[in-house]
This record gives structure tokens, sequence and C-alpha cells, in this order.
């Protein structure tokens, strides 16, 4: 495969991937190489990153196909190669066994221990080549595994043993539990990377590429994240507030004109002899909702309501009042828990632990659910409030009390039902998400990005 | 053949010079902008030295550097260029009984226009850096205005006909990404993200920064940054801030950096209440009183 061949691949995989990388792109990243030169591969995935990856969120997926395309080293690399100094015999030739296992592992632990950022990436190269292998498996399969690899090596059980190193060395418990971690987090991540690169070589980049990649953190399904995943889209929920708010002030400032300003008119037109060339006006005042969000808190949609009252919450500013409900089988209120300028974390943890209120017998039940609302806290809905409900609809085929929806969205201004579900699933199963749907307008929202335009929209 | 930097080391080690730290990947692309001249885009966190790139490549070349800077409503008249029509005013008075062909020709010259940071930037025969600061917070249609600058570096004057440039400015645009700036906008320009960078080179830009600082309590200082990035805050804390943490040190005169002293000048980094609390929970500092 020639080079351009490589670079028309890689740069047609990060156009499947959802990057628009367009011709011209193409041909700058050809531009910027024929500068720099092939020599050094940090260099190279510089120049292609500052010619085609245009936005930071698609980074991480940039990198994962970058290390397909350009793989780190190809086969063994060096170190099958015999150690001339050491006399030992070729890497490639020594395979699993447990005497070679406990070795590694030693290894490994001391060179996480000194934090030799290229000894773990050589060992975790060893580790795929000694223990990841699975051959004579039929054509089609794959012949590596990092799953394997790290279920031999176990490197978690290293954590404890590397605690105590680093104790041993003079940090503190705390810090060293976390050091040690991410440490072996590192470790991880690499032989994951590893795996992805053999397989790749031998099936070939474009394959791997469209099986390994993970969609990025505001594409992401709330309900396919992982807890790492969950995390970073928590770290998100802020800086998505913050961009929401900057563009409705933007827009709200392009679309009201008010009132004319007749002092700042007159005072304008003493510039050009008198005459009113441009007329001022005030602005208009912003209509300001009360939102009352009623959000199932069940285990199945859980991170999807905490995420949607999150940024209700950081968005405060943009709402008269905001009250929030939670409910599995009873209703419960949490807008106490939402403090002005509250810690995240600590939100996090009261609405977790406020979650046993809602429950009494722990199976969702929408129908139940809305009949307390209505009679318990049916002030909160008036001509100048909005509803939201947030949920999959999935009532465990209870009594689903329609009629009370339909009064509860006929109290309101606005009403709207947020469904995290793909809408091919909707009335699937004990899904109701068609019943309800037709009383109160559903939308599908998967993801940060679709609640971000949802938000907006209804601001 | 381009005159700003001869290579990606020569960009480091002369950005170096100037007292900017660049790491591997700004260097590089701050080095393909000038070979390939194309406008550079730099996008990241507040207070990571995304202006501070911009002013140290004009030092590093001997260029000179013509800032815009962006706000909400900024438009063709203080971006491009505006005719001084009071002047013009003046002058048809004093004209008298000149033909008005004439005044008429008089009036649209270089005399009467004035000129602002873009038409500026293009005009000029020396080296010019043109900044374009936080471009995001600029209307739609300033894009558009500024696409053509940055395609062709040349600008059409009605009355004058079109300015091309001489010498093509090292174009800097920095942006906070509160808005995505339209796809016509970015194919143009080569992409930087600037982060927050790993220990060792801030405690590089500490030391260089804040001289008299030790080595002891630049280290300590650099960890305890580390660390509260790895908090969920609402603002990590950044370069700017471990800068003027350190300042700060030395004013106090503070030759160790203990739970003590981290409680009494954590205001400094950490501008809300909530990740003051929170820092001091995950730091286990002694509660303020």
């Amino acid at each position: 495969m020639t080079l351009l061949d490589t670079h028309l691949g890689f740069v047609e995989a990060l156009r499947a991937a959802g990057l628009s990388v367009s011709l011209a792109e193409g041909l700058d990243a050809i531009a910027a190489l024929e500068r720099i030169g092939w020599h050094e591969r940090e260099v190279v995935r510089t120049a292609y990153a500052a010619t085609t990856v245009k936005k930071q969120s698609q980074r991480t997926t940039f990198d994962a196909i970058f290390d397909l395309y350009y793989p780190r080293l190809v086969g063994e690399g060096v170190a099958s190669e015999p150690d001339p100094d050491a006399g030992e015999e070729p890497v490639g030739g020594l395979r699993d066994n447990a005497e070679a296992l406990g070795a590694f592992r030693e290894e490994l632990a001391a060179a996480l221990e000194a934090g030799d950022d290229q000894r773990v990436q050589d060992l975790a190269v060893e580790a795929m080549a000694r223990f990841g292998a699975m051959p004579g498996r039929g054509p089609g399969l794959s012949s590596w595994s990092a799953y394997t690899a790290l279920q031999r090596v176990t490197p978690q059980e290293l954590v404890q043993q590397l605690v105590a190193g680093l104790l041993g060395a003079g940090a503190d418990p705390a810090d060293a539990e976390r050091v040690a971690g991410a440490r072996v987090g590192t470790f991880t991540r690499l032989v994951e990377a590893d795996a992805r690169r053999r397989l790749a070589e031998e099936k070939g980049a474009r394959h791997v590429a469209d099986v390994v990649l993970r969609p990025t953190i505001d594409r992401l399904d709330f309900t396919a994240a992982r807890r790492a995943d969950l995390e970073e889209m928590r770290r998100e929920i802020y800086p998505l507030a913050r961009r929401l708010a900057v563009r409705l002030t933007k827009e709200q400032h392009a679309r009201q004109r008010g009132p004319l300003d007749f002092r700042r008119t007159v005072r304008a037109s003493l510039a050009t002899g008198g005459v009113p060339l441009e007329t001022h006006h005030r602005p208009r005042r912003p209509h300001r909702t009360e939102l009352v969000v009623l959000c199932d808190v069940s285990g199945s949609v859980a991170s999807f309501a905490q995420f949607t009252l999150l940024l209700v919450y950081a968005l405060r500013e943009q709402f008269h009042k905001v009250r929030a409900f939670t409910f599995v089988d009873q209703v419960h209120e949490v807008s106490h828990h939402f403090t002005p300028g509250g810690d995240v974390v600590e939100v996090m943890e009261n609405l977790a632990a406020s979650t046993a209120h809602a429950a009494r017998w722990g199976r969702t039940n929408y129908g139940r659910a809305l009949t307390t609302f209505a009679d318990e806290h049916a002030d909160a809905l008036g001509p100048r409030s909005s509803l939201l409900v947030l949920g999959d609809a999935r009532s465990n085929h209870s009594d689903l009390a329609l009629d009370t929806l339909r009064d509860l969205a006929g109290s309101a201004r606005h009403a709207w039902w947020l469904n995290p579900e793909h809408t091919r699933h909707w009335g699937t199963g004990d899904s109701a998400a068609r019943a309800y749907g037709e009383i109160v307008p559903m939308v599908e929202c998967r993801n940060l990005a679709q609640l971000g335009e949802f938000v907006h929209d209804i601001l | 053949m381009s005159s700003w930097f001869a290579s990606p080391a020569d960009a480091s080690a002369r950005l170096h010079a100037t007292g900017y730290l660049a790491d591997e990947a700004t260097a590089t692309t701050a080095y393909l902008a000038g070979a390939l001249e194309k406008p550079l885009l730099v996008e990241g966190p507040a207070g990571v030295g995304k202006t501070e790139l911009a002013k140290a490549v004009a030092r590093a070349c001997g260029a000179e550097l013509v800032r815009l800077q962006c706000y909400e409503g900024l438009d063709e008249a203080r971006a491009l260029y505006e005719w001084n029509y009071k002047k013009q005013l003046l002058r048809i008075q004093a004209a008298g009984d000149q033909a008005w062909d004439e005044t008429h020709d008089d009036i649209f010259t270089d005399e009467f226009l004035l000129t602002r940071p873009l038409l500026t930037a293009i005009r000029r025969e020396e080296p010019t850096v043109l900044l374009v600061d936080e471009v995001d917070k600029t209307d739609v249609e300033v894009e558009g205005l500024l696409l053509e600058v940055l395609s062709d570096f040349q600008v059409t004057i009605p009355e004058l006909g079109t300015v091309s440039a001489t010498r093509r400015p090292f174009v800097v645009l920095t942006s906070n990404a509160t808005r995505e700036l339209s796809e016509a906008v970015k194919r143009r320009c080569l992409f930087l993200h600037l982060d927050y960078p790993d220990s060792e080179r801030e405690r590089e830009i500490v030391t260089s920064q804040v001289p008299g600082l030790s080595d002891k309590v630049a280290t300590q200082l650099v960890e305890v940054v580390a660390r509260l990035r790895e908090l969920e805050l609402k603002k990590a804390p950044s370069i700017a801030e471990s800068v003027d943490w350190a300042r700060t040190l030395i004013a106090l005169e503070i030759g160790d950096l203990d739970e003590e002293s981290v409680r009494r000048t954590l205001g400094v980094v950490l501008k809300h209440s909530s990740d003051h609390q929170r820092a001091t929970k995950e730091l286990r500092l002694a509660a303020a009183r």
C-alpha cells in the first residue's frame, strides 16, 4: 500500500466516523506533510490534526483512527529482536507459561511503580504478544484478544501492591490509591490499543475502525454510557449550559426590537445634524417560564434524568422558577437540593439519596406517580408554567392514568415529554410511549447534543 | 518561501526565546501556519495562553501585532474601514465654487479613509501578525466578512477598488468555543486546541514567568493545581491562575506551600465559592473559619 492509499483510506475513515473532512482539507494535510516530512510520528499526527480536525470533541475519534492507520509499530517491532547484551532469547519465541507470567507481572509492577511511561508502553505490547494471542482460530475470527491478555495478567491485582510501594515512598494514602488506579488504567488502555493495532494489521484498518469506534461524548447514548463516560458527560454539562446561555442571549438581542427609545434616538441624531438617520429601540423584556420537571428516576433511566435536571438547573437564570419532582411510584420534590451556586457533586449525591423517597414498591408505575402528583402538587402547575416529563414511559403494564396526564397538560402552558429511548423502541413491550405521546408531544432525547437542542428550543 | 519559521524546531526555539514555552504540537502548528500561509484558529479554555501565542509569534519574528478584539455587534465599520464623513463634510464646505466632479474625486481618497485592523493588517508592507481575538463573540455576518480576508487576503472598497495584501500577515484567531464557528471559516484555518499543560511544562512556565520562585514551591504549586483540575469544578484553574498564585506566594513571602498557606491563598486560583468548598473538602484542608 502506498502512502497515498493510506492517506486516502485514513481520510475516508475519518469521514465515516462523522468528521466532515473536505477535499480542500485533505489537500491541506498533504501540503502540510510535504513541509514537515514523515520521519516523526507525533509530528505527522499534529499535522493531520491541525488540518482535518476542527472540533476538539472529535479529537478522541481522530486519535483512535490515526493509531489504526499509522500504527506505532508493525508486528512485534524492535521488541522481537534478540537483545545482544542480555543474550535473551527473542520475545517472539517465548510464549505463554506460568514462569513467564510471574516474571512479566513483576516487571510490570516495577515499571508502574516507577511511573516509567515508555517501559509501560513496551510492556503492554509484550503482554499482547505473549498472553493475548489466540492462535489456530478459524478464518474471519480475530486471533488477538485484549480480554484474554488482561485476564492472564490481571493488572487490577497489582493496584494494592502499587499502593503499598507508593506509600513506602512517602505518598499519602488517598493520593497513592488515586495514582495507582490511574496508572493501572493507563496500562489497560494501552493493551486495548495494542490489540486494536494488531487486529488492524491482520484485517485492514477499515474493518477495525468500523467496529471499535465509539461515538463522541455528546453523541453517546445516555443508556449506553459506562461509568467513566457518565463522569465525562457530567463535566460537559456546565460548558454546555454556558454555550446555550450565550447563544440564547445573542438570539434574544438579535430578535427583539422593543418600543422606540426616544431619548437615544434624538441624542444619536445630533451627530447627523438633527436628522434621525438611525432609530434606537429599547430591548424587550425577556419572557421567563416557570418550569416544572417531573422525572422518572428508576434504574433504567436514572442517569438521563440526572443530566436533564443538572442542565435545567445550570440554566436556572433563564427560567423564572424551577420545581423538580422525582418518582418511581411515589412523587417526591427535590427542588431544595438545587441551591444557587451549589456544588455539582453534592447535588448528585443528594439526588441519589433522595431516590429512596420516590419508591414505595420499587416498580415504576407512571399511573400512580401522575395521580399522586395531581393530588399533592397540583398547585405547581399554572397558566404560566410549563410541564416537562422525563422518562421511558415503561410502566410495567399498570394503569396509565391518561386522563390525569391530560388534565395536568391542560392546566400548564406547555407540556413536553422527553424519552431517552430510540423512537423505534417506542410502544414495544411495556412501553406506553405511543399512548402518552398522543396527549403530550414526545421528543426523543438520547444524548447530550439532542438534550442541548431541546433545551434551547423550549427557551 | 515565507520568512516566518524555518522548521518546527526553529519555531519552538524562537518562541522559547521570547518567553513562550510551546509544546511540540503548538510549535509544529505555528510553523505550518507560517509555511502554508493559512490562518491559525486557536481554541481552548480561558487563560491557557491563546492570545499570548499570537503576541509571542509577533515578538519572535520581529513583526508588528495588529489586534482586532471581537464583540457582539462588531460591524464592518469597526473591523475593516470607514469613511471619515465629518472630514468629508468639511472638505465639501471648504470647496467653495469648485466643480462637484473634482470634489467627488477628492473626498474618496486615502486621506479620508479610516483604516480599521483588518485593512491595516493587509496594507502593511512589513511583517504583521493579525490577531482576531475571541472570534466566537461576533455575529455570523462578521464571519462572512472574515472569509474574504482570510482566504484571499484582499478587501474590496467600492470607491477605491480591491486592496490585496503585498505581504500576507500571519493570522491568529482565538475562540473560547462558546459558539460553533461556521464550517466555511474552519475549513480555511488550521486548528489548534490548547489545553492545560502537563506538570513538567507548567512548572517551567511558572518559574520562567515568576523569577525568584524556589523550585520546591513551584513543584508543590503545580502538584496542587494538577490535583484541582481533576476535581469537578465550575472553572478549573488555568496557567494564568497558576502564575498569579506564584506571584501571590512571592508577595506574601511564603516559602513552603503547606495546607495552611493553600487554604489562605486559594482565592487566587478558584473563583467560585462552591469550587472553594469542594477543593477544601477534597484536599482535606482545615475548614476556613
